[in-house]
């Protein structure tokens, strides 16, 4: 897929290419449940229960990085437990999204001590951050469809634009 | 048993050793010197009138200013005669070991590294005294009382082998 990303002028051919693309990942956006903390109780009833139904979205609960597009990191992350966030992120194909669930992911929470990571950015890139302790799951889902314009948004066999280094 | 009662027994059995006894809300302790807290403890559980069979917890308190520093607790109950008694035994800064008393009571293995982790009291005797919550990387002891809240700088070297 190297050899088409990126390389072509906007045109009506390119666009609607990217259209596609574009659509298709942002309608099957499978995440990888790093649960953690209370979040994942959260997370999981969230998008799991019939009131909210994420399943309409092509959100499919997976079990492992490799089968994932997305990471919703759930919980508050220790400095002991960050290598292995960062090796799961790493095990996950592009392209690779992540979303910072809750106040703890998202800035360490109440947490400002010497054993809790100030927020997972400092881990791995956060594409959406979701706070709350724990969010609704109405923020989650609202988190979701962020993360959706955010696909739909990108460019990927159209050149990048000037000023945004990076889009997906 | 009346906690008293234990109390008075250690007393006979090894003299010298109490240090100081008090009790509020209807619970007991008793302060020991820490020369042979290894042999109380044992006589503790293996007297068949007192028979400590249960070690609910080992840890420790920091009181910084004060003289002998920490001291380490140890939660005791009776399955058997329902009865409880807490042993407080005063360490030393300078000198912070005292026995480890998992030959007894398997169970305060991991307490007694979980004390090690946060407060660096070191147990000797003890088969494999390591750190057991935090990064075996990790330097200092979080819960002493000069210990910064917030820990040292930390920063992620994702890859750490370049």
């Amino acid at each position: 897929m190297g050899l088409i990303e990126g390389r072509f002028e906007d045109n009506i051919i390119t666009t609607n290419v990217d259209w596609f693309i574009n659509s298709a990942r942002a309608a099957s956006i499978w995440p990888m449940t790093f649960g953690l903390a209370c979040c994942a109780i959260e997370m999981i009833h969230a998008y799991g229960a019939p009131q909210m139904d994420f399943d309409r979205f092509g959100v499919i609960p997976r079990a492992t990085p490799r089968q994932s597009d997305l990471m919703i990191v759930a919980g508050t992350l220790t400095k002991k437990m960050a290598p292995v966030l960062r090796k799961v992120y790493d095990q996950m194909p592009e392209p690779r999204w992540v979303m910072a669930m809750g106040s703890c992911a998202c800035t360490g929470n109440i947490y400002n001590t010497y054993s809790v990571v100030q927020g997972v950015d400092l881990i791995v890139p956060v594409d959406v951050f979701v706070p709350g302790c724990p969010p609704r799951p109405e923020a989650l889902f609202y988190g979701m469809m962020q993360l959706q314009e955010k696909i739909k948004s990108g460019r990927y066999v159209r050149k990048p634009l000037p000023d945004i280094k990076e889009t997906a | 048993m009346d906690p008293f009662l234990i109390i008075e027994l250690i007393k006979g059995k090894f003299p010298g050793e109490v240090t100081g006894q008090g009790s509020f809300a209807s619970q007991s302790w008793a302060v020991l010197g820490k020369g042979r807290v290894a042999d109380i403890c044992r006589y503790l559980k293996e007297d068949p009138d007192i028979k400590m069979d249960y070690l609910i917890d080992v840890t420790a308190v920091d009181y910084m200013p004060r003289a002998p520093r920490f001291e380490v607790v140890y939660q005791l109950h009776s399955i058997k005669h329902g009865h409880r008694l807490r042993l407080k035994v005063p360490v030393e800064e300078k000198d912070a070991t005292i026995q480890s008393v998992t030959s007894v009571w398997r169970t305060a293995n991991w307490h007694e590294r979980e004390t090690y982790d946060m407060f660096g009291i070191e147990f000797t005797g003890h088969p494999e005294l390591r750190r057991i919550l935090m990064p075996d990387d990790w330097e200092g002891f979080p819960l002493r009382k000069d210990y910064p809240i917030e820990g040292p700088k930390w920063t992620f070297e994702p890859w750490p082998e370049g």
